[in-house]
Parts: C-alpha cells; structure tokens; sequence
C-alpha cells in the first residue's frame, strides 16, 4: 500500500521538510506530486523521530507548503537495467530522453553501489593503447584504472578524451565487448553535442551510454549522475563481462553541486565551503573501477575536471588526485604554444603503469626509457628557469642541449594530430630517437644492455 | 548488560540518535537497527544517546531496534591475525567475501571461529599463572609462535588445564582460580578495546634503530624501534610505494599495514604483492608476518575512524608476546578527515580549517602507543609507527602535518620536486629530520663502528653546503664557482644520485644492508678528500671529472652486489691509481 503525505512543513533551498511520517528508510526514494499533477524526485536524507528531511533533485521552484503529495516508495534509489542501455541516452537521474520509451529491466539497481571487498579485487595488468605518445609512454592508462585528466576551461580536454575514445585498444578485446559510459555533469549542450558527434564519427554510438546532466538542468540532479552512470557500467562489465571506459566531465560541476547541496543542508563547511566529506564522496564514485576477480569485465574512469584558475591545488583536483591512480595534467603555456595535447608530462603520473609496462606488456625497455624522458625533461626545465635569468646565449652546452632536447621532445613527442593514431612500438622508438642527442654516458636511468640494444639503432 | 531495547530516533548518515535516557556507557558497542549494524555510543545525554555506525546505514528506518552489548568497541585477539585482511573494525574481509560476494554487505555479524589450532601449553595443573604470562604456544605461521597470554588483571591458579592438541579459539584452556574464590577461564583468544592502550611493566628508551634497508633512512634519519615517524607529501610524491618499502624490509617481526581510506587497488597490490614476495630472513612469503587493515575510501567513514586504533591494538598485542612490530598507518590524514566528518555531523564547533579541536589530542594518544617496553610477562618488545600523511595541497603547515609533527620525532618530507626528477625516495634530505640521533649513536658505533656516525655527519654537511651553493647556480650558473665549490656540487651529485636515490625495482637495490651503505659512504668520502686534496693543488676540476670516476661511483650500487662487500676496495684502489697520477704531473 502506497501512503501519501499532504503538504509540508518547512521548503528551504532544494529540501522540503515534512512531518508525522512513519516508517520511512533513510535514503529512501520518493515522488513529489504537485497539484498540477507533474512529479518530482526526492530522497529522503535526514530523520528526526517524525520529521523527514527531503531532496528534490529538481529543485523546489513553485512548491508550496500545501499543494505538495508526498510518496514514500520504499526502496533507495534504483535504475533499472538490461543489455538494451546501450546506444540510449538518460537525463542525468537515469531517465531515458532518447523517446525510445522506458528499459525493459532485467536487473534493477541500487544507484549507490557497495564497496567492492579489497580482496575481491584483481590488480589490474593490461593497459589500454590510446595512440597518444605522451600518455602511452609517459603514464600508460590501465584497464581498471580511474586516470582522470586536470584542465582548465580552454584546453583541448574533450578533444583528448574523444581522440582517447577513438583510438583506446584494449589488447585482445573484440570492439563488442569494449562500450562507453559518457556522464555529463553541467556542461553545455555544446560539448555533449560535440561527444555525440564524435562518438558517432568513431562508429561506436551504438556502443555508447549517455546520461546528460547540461549546465540548465537542475543541480541537485548532477549529484545521481555520475551514480547513475556507473550502476550502468558496473551492469556492463560484471553481469555482461564487457570492459567498459566512462568518461565523467566536469567533475568540478559537481562537486559544487555537492558543496550547494551541503549548505543548503545548512553543514559546517570545509575549505572554500566543500563539506569536509567531499572526500568520502568522491572515493564512492572513483572507487568504483576496477576488476573483479573472476568476473570478466572492467571499469575504467577517465573523469575530466576543470582546475578553477588552473590552482591544482584547488580542493577538487587536490581530493580527486589523493583518491585516483595518477592523473594526466594539461598545461596551458604548452597550449598557448599551440602543442596538442597539451600534457604536463612531469605533474601527469600513473600509478599503476609500473607493473604493466615492460617484457610480456609493452616492450622491454618501456619503464628506463620513460624513467630517462622524464628525469631528462625534469633538467629541461631547470635549464629554462636559468636562461630566462641569464639568457640562452650564457648557458653551458650542457643546458644548450637541454634546451634544445626540451623542444624537440614537445614538439615531436609531445605534439600528434588529433587524428593521428601512434603504435606503442612508433612511440617507444620515438623517445630513443630524442635521447640520441645526449651521449650514452648522460643515460643516468638506462642499463647497459638496454643501451646496446635500443640507442642511436635508427 | 541489559535485555532491553530501546529504537533510532534520528538517522543522519553514519550517525544515529536514540531518545531519552538509555543505559548504554560511552564507546559501548551497540547493534543498531533490524540488521544489527554495528556501532558505537560516541555521546550520552538525558535526551539523546549518539551513536556512531560502522556500517551504511541506508535503508535503516526510524523505531528500528538498538541493542546495547555491555562491552566497550573491543578485538577479538588471539591466532589467525597474521596473514589475515580485516576491515576497520577488525572483521575478516576473506570470509566476507566467502559469505556476501564480491561487494561488502551490511549486516555481516560475526565471524565464526571453528579452525582448530595445535596448542602446547606451557602451564600444568595448579601452577600460579599471573597477567601477561604466556600459558601456551601456537605455530600461527611457520614462522611466528603465537604466545598465549594470561590477560591484564588475571592473577591465580591454574586448574583443569588441559593437555597440549587442537583446540579452537574458543575452547577454555585452563580455570585460573581467583581470589575470592571464582574463576576465570583462560582461552586462546581474548577481547581488547581498541582505545585503551594496553598496559605494560615499564617503557625503556629507545636505543635500537628500525633498520628498513633504504639508505636515506639508515643512514640518514633513522628512526628507533619504538619510535614514531611520520612521512608526509602530496599525491604522487611516494608516500604509498616509501611505505610499502619499509613494509617489505624493515627488520621488524612483525608488520601491521594500515590502509585508511586509501586506494582500494592499492590494497590490492599490497596484498598481491606480500603473498608473492618472499621474505629474505625467513624464506617464506612476507605475508606470513603481516597483518593487513584495509578500510578503503569508499568503506564506511566510521570504521576508517576506527581503522588505525584497531590497528595499533593488534600491532601491541604482539609487542606484549615480545615481537618488535612496525605499523604503517596509510594515511593519518583520511583518519583525520574522518574525525573531522563526524564531528561536522554532531555538529561541533570547528577549530582549524573545520577539524574538530580535539585532533591535536587524539593525534598524541595515538602515536604515544609507539613505544619499547618491558612487558608483564618481562619480555622486551615494540611498536614503532610509521603514519603517512597527505597533505592537502602539499601544504604542510596545514593542521594534521603540523601537529603530526608535534608528536613524531622523526619526519620524512617527501618531495613533489623530487618525484617529478624521478628520484625515489623522494625524501628531501633539506626538509627532513630526526630526533633519534642522540638515542642511536651509540648503537651504530657498537654495531658499524665510530665513522659510521661521522661519515654521516660529513655527508649531510656536504648535502647542506650543496644546497647553499644550488641558490647561486640556479641565478647566475655553476661557471662562475671556484673549483672546490665545483666539487662540492660534483660530489653532492653522486651522494644524491649514487647514494641517496635507490630503485625499488632493482634486485639488489631495493634493500641494502647497513654494511654496505657504510661502505658506500666511505668510497664517496674518499673521492672527495682524494680530490678536494688535488684541487688544493691547483688540478683543475675538469682534469679530476675527466677520469669518470664520478660516474662510476654513481653506479657502484649495482655493480657491487650486496654479499661482495669486498668489491668496495677495488673503488678505493682505482680512485687512488687515477688520482695518483695527477699528484705526479704536478
């Protein structure tokens, strides 16, 4: 039996607060009837005794403390689901807007997900090639791994992450069991529209799943739909064994639709106003890639954020780089220079490449190569630092040949079309190709025998 | 205890309320709701009784049951601990996943204990046992014996003890009769409350270093067995892979690894790692030695709360069977958001960047649980720990490190800097200190000899003069230093790159045995005397690099293996022939 509520006692912000309810769960799901007959979405998040606290996921614009029916649907917040999802498009609380009508489900989920017991996890091993030098050789991105990429507005991020879509290849997969999870949290219709279109020029709509949350849909919504979105890939990989890459942007929009959402709960706030738990809250949505042992498919996060003033020491990007398993950091001196994609190859790191590159991965020398790139370009950068006190000219050769190392590793290795798809081997071969500068003696990171091997063999 | 029960008023994420006045104590465990969640009572008044849940309390409803327990937030210690992996509150996450799958359910319960283990006891009938002796031996591993203890405050005599064979955990072992003639029975296993630090005969200085086979920490800023350390840096510095170092090598008997709000895959790798990897000393895998906590960032806040207390008891639990045990707590500083969560939800009144003000203190009783003791039983033992922090935006003048500081005596500061040049550890020689020097030096003297001590005198004073010298290279370049200054940023380099940078991943590299890291010292400090000597004598510095004898010293830690000590006098006799032959020229 269905009980319904009559009116509220209190409307402030996006929560209703009613009273004299019974029985009711905590977190559990329920309809707002107004008397024009449209329904909202509520969840239940504080209980005192009688009194129940309320969010209206689409805000409370027009509600009145009298002409609202409440009621309680007895169970948190589910999606329903089955292998139809992909190719459809949601809202972002997991409603279908495609007008192909409602999911037949074939299993219905709790958006909130539980923990994956750490036991239960397998490590991940394989990596996945996206055809980009500077991510493939420099932070390999891993199949189970939640990499996500820090930018600023006006940095070619979509592009990456579409051009990463196009050309991910994960090692022995077939394509109909690689799909794509795609959660837009308040960006404008112009960039989804963008992925849509991209997705469809790479030939995998139909292996795509969208839940758009655009910067005119309410805000408190954007606060399921990163949830929604990974109940979907989760059903994907676990039930239907397939390896799925979710791309989440912009995670800096909700986490303001968290902090809103908190004040309006009337919270002590953390810095610049993020509750204290924004931690807690990001780690149960990044927390939930990965692979699970004996189950065949995989999870894996690509969430892109926006660094306000590009301050990666802004709470959202600090939190989110403390949780993920690296990140690909874009630098905007490298964009104004017109290099794409602008990859900040010293600050980008990816935690778990260690134990995926290499012999039986990659290739051999993968790790004393990248290890070489990366201390060579760390000089590079004090070099640049000492030229601009006492100009180029006054430099050593030794800081000359940094300089001129730095440059060629921007615009060679760095720099690739958008449209070009590079192999791990074409990479690999192109770093050797810039250490030939140096003399074998300056290969602090390399071992003999991977010398012998690999340098100035071209 | 008490039958009966009372029922959930006010429900607001982790925390619950139950109305008017309940009997339950502070920190009493209670079971909330028709799941039987497991909490704690964190606040009592005539009104309102809070309780802290250490499970999802979704879907829990208003009227739901609460259960006291009567007991404080206790562990149930005894065999089975080692090689095992628990959840924040000391629940086994194996058989979970046996009995819920592969994600964490609520309403677990409790384990159950059938595994029967072999005992030999120590003790026969009618023998005065007293608390913290042990009464019986148990091969928990191959290679760690648990030892039995008679718990805290248990003084008597022994009665129907029972043969040595395979008991279970909860077999009653022996009836120690009390005075005041009841008794008590004596069992294999007993309860602890995670809080309370647990007692002890006395505490002896610290005077022996944790020897962890990393040489910036050996030989640098070692830290005392018994000591506390803490090794703070943003993400990407190290924190995690320098904490799964000292992990895998330090030369404790035991290692407690805390994950607290960490990675989950992270664990993972832990996990996977430690059952594969075998332990030097012993030849079997390191898991056999380890205890592992793993309250990943997605599992309840409340048990990452508790996560590091529940670690610290069993890390004291086998320091009381007289083992030297090291626990890495990774990292103090979720636990700290953690106090800081629920604090925000009981609606405190925030001190520093919204911590509840009471950090400071639950910071300083947890890292005074570090300690060398006597035990009851009079045996010596220890925890040394060893808490990463993370720093929100590489701040360290942020509250947790700044505190954290305040009651480690050693700190590790890692360095982004030095992550970005990919030198691991990143732990800046600048930054860092220890105050366990003056504890220590003698140790090292007995064990290394007397220039053991001066040797790393004489390097971190060439490191501090390098660092000086640095400033000016980076405003004006290293072409306008005199040759001896030159030598000082040439020799640095090879203390930096040849001695202080160790590569994990190398074979031979990742532990170093303190004997070869004093070699090491003494065949660089021989090339600078050598050559600073030559450029007193006007050989210009060029000349001295030219010979490659600097390059070659920053490989010498792969070439000599770690069993070939003797390999160091073929450096010294190199340095000496190719140096020689300028002092002729001239």
């Amino acid at each position: 039996m269905i009980v319904e509520y009559l009116g509220a006692k209190e409307i402030n912000g996006s929560l209703i607060v009613l009273d004299n309810i019974d029985n009711v769960s905590y977190e559990e799901m329920c309809q707002i009837v107004l008397s024009d007959g449209t329904s909202r979405q509520g969840r239940v998040i504080q209980i005192d005794g009688r009194r129940v606290v309320i969010e209206v996921f689409e805000g409370t614009r027009s509600l009145s403390l009298h002409n609202v029916k409440t009621r309680l649907k007895g169970h948190p917040m589910q999606m329903p689901l089955s292998v139809e999802i992909l190719g459809r498009t949601f809202n972002g609380a997991g409603v279908p807007i495609d007008g192909l009508g409602e999911i037949f489900a074939d299993k219905v989920c709790d958006i909130n997900s539980l923990p994956i017991n750490p036991i239960a996890r397998e490590y991940p091993r394989d990596y996945i090639a996206t055809g980009i030098s500077s991510i493939d050789v420099m932070s390999t991105l891993i199949r189970g791994q939640k990499l996500p990429i820090f930018t600023g507005a006006g940095m070619k991020h979509n592009e990456l992450a579409s051009q990463i879509v196009r050309q991910a290849h994960l090692q022995g997969v077939d394509d109909d069991r690689f799909a794509i999870v795609f959660a837009s949290m308040g960006v404008s219709a112009d960039v989804a529209e963008y992925f849509k279109a991209s997705f469809s020029r790479a030939g995998v709509s139909s292996r795509v799943v969208m839940f758009l949350n655009l910067s005119s849909d309410p805000v408190i919504e954007r606060i399921l739909t990163p949830r929604c979105a990974l109940t979907a890939a989760e059903y994907l990989a676990y039930e239907l064994g397939m390896h799925i890459l979710v791309i989440m942007t912009d995670m800096t929009s909700y986490a303001e639709a968290v902090r809103e959402f908190s004040s309006s709960k009337g919270e002590i706030p953390g810095r610049k106003g993020y509750p204290g738990y924004l931690y807690s809250d990001l780690a149960s949505l990044y927390e939930r890639a990965g692979i699970i042992k004996g189950k065949e498919g995989s999870v894996t996060q690509l969430p892109i954020l926006t660094m306000p003033n590009d301050d990666i020491t802004h709470p959202v990007p600090d939190l989110t780089g403390y949780i993920t398993e690296g990140q690909i950091v874009l630098d905007r001196a490298l964009s104004s220079k017109g290099i794409y994609p602008p990859v900040a190859v010293l600050p980008s790191l990816s935690r778990l490449m260690k134990d995926c590159i290499g012999e039986g991965y990659t290739r051999e020398d993968h790790s004393e190569l990248a290890n070489q790139l990366f201390s060579m370009y760390a000089k590079v950068v004090d070099a640049r630092a000492l030229s601009s006190v006492i100009g180029e000219e006054e430099l050593s050769e030794k800081d000359k040949k940094y300089i001129k190392f730095g440059k060629r590793f921007e615009e060679e290795f760095i720099n690739q079309s958008s449209e070009e798809n590079r192999s791990m081997q074409e990479s690999l071969d192109l770093g050797w190709d810039l250490l030939s500068a140096f003399d074998e003696s300056e290969l602090d990171r390399i071992k003999k025998p991977t010398i012998e091997k690999y340098f100035r063999k071209k | 205890m008490n039958d009966m029960i009372y029922s959930v008023y006010g429900i607001n994420g982790p925390v619950v309320t139950v109305k008017g006045s309940v009997p339950f104590s502070m920190q009493e465990m209670v079971y909330v709701g028709n799941k039987r969640l497991i909490g704690e009572v964190i606040a009592v008044s005539s009104e309102f009784t809070t309780i802290q849940v250490y499970e999802d309390t979704v879907g829990l409803k208003a009227g739901e049951p609460v259960v006291g327990s009567g007991n404080a937030m206790a562990l149930l210690l005894g065999p089975g601990l080692l090689s095992n992996i628990f959840d924040g509150i000391g629940r086994p996450l194996d058989d979970m996943f046996e009995k819920q799958g592969a994600f964490i359910n609520i309403g677990y319960g409790e384990e159950s204990n059938e595994k029967k283990w072999s005992v030999e006891m120590l003790i026969s009938e009618g023998d005065e046992v007293k608390q913290g002796q042990i009464f019986a031996v148990i091969n928990e591993t191959p290679v760690i014996k648990h030892k039995c203890l008679v718990p805290y405050g248990v003084n008597g005599f022994a009665h129907n003890v029972a043969v040595s064979g395979e008991y279970t955990l909860d077999d009653v072992l022996a009836q120690v009769e009390l005075p005041g003639a009841h008794t008590l029975p004596l069992k294999m296993s007993q309860h602890w409350p995670i809080r309370t630090p647990r007692p002890i005969k006395e505490k002896i200085p610290p005077s022996i270093p944790l020897i962890t086979g990393q040489r910036v920490i050996d030989s640098l800023f070692p830290v005392a067995k018994g000591g506390a350390s803490a090794i703070p840096g943003g993400f990407g510095s190290g924190k995690t892979m320098t904490q799964h170092q000292l992990a895998k090598w330090c030369d404790a008997d035991i290692i407690v690894y805390v994950g607290c709000g960490e990675r989950g895959n992270e664990m993972c790798q832990v996990l996977d790692e430690f059952s594969h990897l075998i332990d030097p000393k012993t030849n079997r895998p390191m898991t056999d030695r380890t205890v592992l906590i793993a309250n990943t960032s997605n599992m309840p806040v409340a048990a990452r709360e508790a996560s590091i207390y529940t670690g610290v008891t069993i890390a004291e639990y086998y320091r009381d069977m007289g083992y030297h045990v090291a626990m890495m707590a990774d990292s103090t500083s979720r636990w700290a958001e953690a106090l800081r969560e629920i604090s925000g939800r009981l609606e405190e009144m925030p001190a520093e960047e919204g911590f509840p003000a009471y950090l400071p203190s639950r910071l300083s009783d947890f890292y005074e649980r570090a300690s060398y003791v006597r035990t009851l039983g009079g045996d010596e033992g220890s925890v040394t720990l060893i808490g990463a922090v993370s720093p929100q935006g590489a701040d360290f003048s942020e509250p947790v490190t700044q505190n954290t500081k305040r009651f480690t005596r050693c700190f590790w500061a890692l360095d982004k800097s030095l992550a970005y040049q990919r030198h691991y550890p990143a732990i800046n020689w600048m930054q860092s200190y220890t105050e366990y020097y003056s504890d220590l030096d003698k140790w090292y003297e007995q064990k290394q000899g007397a220039d053991f001590v001066t040797y790393r005198k004489r390097i971190m004073s060439l490191l501090n003069e390098e660092d000086g010298l640095i400033e000016i290279v980076r405003l004006i370049g290293s072409d306008v230093l005199p040759d001896e200054q030159k030598l000082i940023i040439e020799i640095s380099r090879v203390i930096r790159v040849g001695f202080l940078q160790q590569n994990a991943f190398h074979a031979e590299d990742t532990y170093v045995p303190l004997k070869k890291q004093k070699l090491m010292m003494g065949v660089i400090l021989h090339l600078y005397d050598k050559a600073q000597s030559l450029v007193q004598q006007q050989v210009p510095i060029s000349d001295i690099m030219s010979t490659g004898l600097f390059e070659k010293l920053t490989t010498m830690k792969y070439e000599v293996e770690n069993d070939r000590n003797d390999k160091f006098d073929l450096y010294i006799k190199e340095i000496d022939e190719k140096l020689s032959a300028f002092g002729r020229d001239i």
